[in-house]
């Protein structure tokens, strides 16, 4: 099942891949910046990691059939806790541990009703933004590309 | 026989050492960064991360400084690391028709829905060497246009819904994806394992076998329906959530080979299809893989198996850059003992005949003198 269908019938769970998905994406500089911006520093207790490791990628057969194991990637994660006890989860493709663990902080930052909007404004609105803004510029990029077949029409009438 | 068995420490550390100013050059030159690898000699971090089978650009930069740029040694250190990882699981299949596209053509439509895209190609250079790269002249922004917003349509999508191509590979539902770094080979193997292998297979190797199939070793009169490279969301399941999120992104490149009809009295004649799915850009190794792939499937679409390409077993234990090196190039490792007995066995086989041959010689005589 598609990770969308997943977590369709349950917004919650929806904004939380969507928060999670973000801070994935999220440059070391970014988290860095927002953490130094922080008007009041958690305590952060440290569960799991940050640790690398690797997750196998999956492909179909032909693009939509059955899947098959394509390569590996690194991929590093982190489980923090906050003294209120909110568990904040992170990973993202790389090696990058202080980044990633930032990421759990933000993310358990963004459970909690007071940071929520903060996390928001501040960390997720920017990334999503710069995010579009990559992915429209490439986008032209290629479309500049784009074949225009044209008919050489011949001299006769 | 004695042979040594100690002693070359000391000409090891040298050696590294002295490999090590060689890798450095000439110190008066700047020495190259991971970053300017990954940015200016993408396409080889792209290879090196497609044969070692590990997607991480750093790491792969990384392993082509460490190596000199010799591709096969980066690819075997990227192999090495890898080991020394855990596995923290697998990823949801990735969705290659969601792809963000970089480039996309088809040589079998013209005109076709999202338009054929050349993107950052080679294609139509005149391949003469700019001696505009021997200094560092500023480049030039690219090209920007409105996109179409049109959806980049998968070839084989527009021929399934006449129903004159095969679908997508299917295995049952309760067929598990079988992964060569956890079991060890077996033949006949699975298509989903022949195309872990394959994506992981060195693209030389994998080139000359696709090059076999259309000099007429296996022909399968292919055509590319279609080669797209771009970036496409990875995402796993996390156990503690319940639900997949998302990683981040990586770049494939997708090759769709459209191929010799096949049909049967119960089946109308349709199109088959070879595979090829690689990291990063790379589409010589995406269409040398979907050749193969396709030519590997001679067995179940009933061909005669006549040539290399189709050879399942050969394809498949050779195709591994690595294990092919380790092999080859253990064969420079001390062989001493090996050597020496070989050499008293030549020894001993010469003195026999040489025995035989003067016993001989002197029966002659013998005989000889007898006569007079």
């Amino acid at each position: 099942m598609d990770a969308a269908q997943q977590t369709a019938s349950n917004p919650q769970a929806e904004q939380r891949r969507r928060a999670i998905g973000l801070l994935a994406r999220a440059t070391a500089q970014e988290l860095r910046l927002a953490w130094d911006g922080l008007p009041e520093k958690p305590d952060v207790k440290p569960v799991r990691g940050p640790e690398t490791g690797l997750t196998m990628v999956r492909g179909r057969i032909g693009g939509g059939g059955a899947p098959f194991n394509l390569g590996e990637a690194t991929v590093t994660r982190c489980t923090i806790l906050l003294a209120s006890g909110t568990a904040g989860h992170a990973q993202a493709m790389g090696t990058a541990k202080e980044a990633v663990k930032l990421a759990a902080v933000f993310d358990a930052l963004w459970q909690e009703a007071g940071t929520r909007q903060w996390v928001e404004t501040t960390l997720l609105y920017p990334i999503e933004a710069r995010i579009a803004a990559e992915d429209k510029v490439k986008a032209e990029e290629t479309a500049a590309t784009k074949v225009d077949f044209f008919t050489m029409v011949r001299g006769e009438d | 026989m004695y042979v040594a068995v100690k002693g070359g420490e000391a000409a090891i550390n040298n050696a590294h050492r002295l490999l090590a100013d060689r890798r450095r050059g000439d110190r008066s030159l700047p020495s190259v960064t991971i970053d300017q690898i990954v940015e200016q000699l993408g396409l080889a971090v792209d290879r090196v991360m497609a044969e070692a089978s590990l997607y991480d650009r750093s790491l792969a930069a990384l392993a082509v400084r460490q190596a000199r740029g010799d591709m096969i040694e980066a690819i075997f250190l990227l192999r090495a690391y890898r080991t020394t990882l855990p596995r923290f699981g697998a990823t949801v299949p990735v969705d290659t028709a969601g792809m963000k596209v970089e480039r996309r053509i088809s040589a079998t439509y013209k005109d076709l829905p999202g338009g054929q895209l050349l993107g950052p190609t080679f294609d139509y250079t005149h391949r003469l060497l700019d001696p505009s790269l021997l200094s560092d002249e500023q480049v030039e922004e690219p090209v920007r246009k409105q996109a179409g917003g049109e959806e980049v349509m998968r070839v084989s999508d527009i021929l399934a819904h006449e129903g004159l191509i095969e679908p997508d590979g299917e295995f049952p539902e309760d067929h598990e994806a079988g992964d060569l770094t956890r079991e060890p080979m077996e033949f006949p193997m699975s298509r989903d394992l022949r195309l872990q292998a394959l994506a992981r297979g060195d693209e030389g190797f994998l080139l000359a076998l696709g090059y076999s199939t259309q000099r007429g070793y296996g022909r399968n009169h292919p055509f590319v329906g279609e080669i797209r490279i771009g970036e496409v969301e990875v995402e796993m399941d996390i156990a503690e959530l319940g639900f997949a999120v998302p990683l981040g992104r990586i770049r494939v490149t997708e090759c769709q080979m459209v191929n010799q009809f096949k049909g049967s009295s119960k089946a109308p004649p349709q199109f088959t299809r070879g595979y090829g799915l690689v990291f990063g850009q790379s589409e010589r190794k995406a269409m040398a893989m979907s050749l193969v792939d396709r030519a590997l499937r001679a067995e179940e679409l009933g061909e005669d198996i006549i040539a290399p390409a189709q050879d399942e077993e050969f394809v498949i234990s050779h195709c591994d850059n690595v294990q092919a090196t380790g092999f080859v190039e253990h064969l420079k490792l001390p062989h001493y003992v090996d050597f020496q007995a070989e050499l008293g066995l030549v020894r001993k086989m010469r003195s026999d005949i040489d025995k035989a041959r003067s016993k001989a010689r002197s029966g002659d005589n013998l005989s000889q003198e007898a006569a007079e």
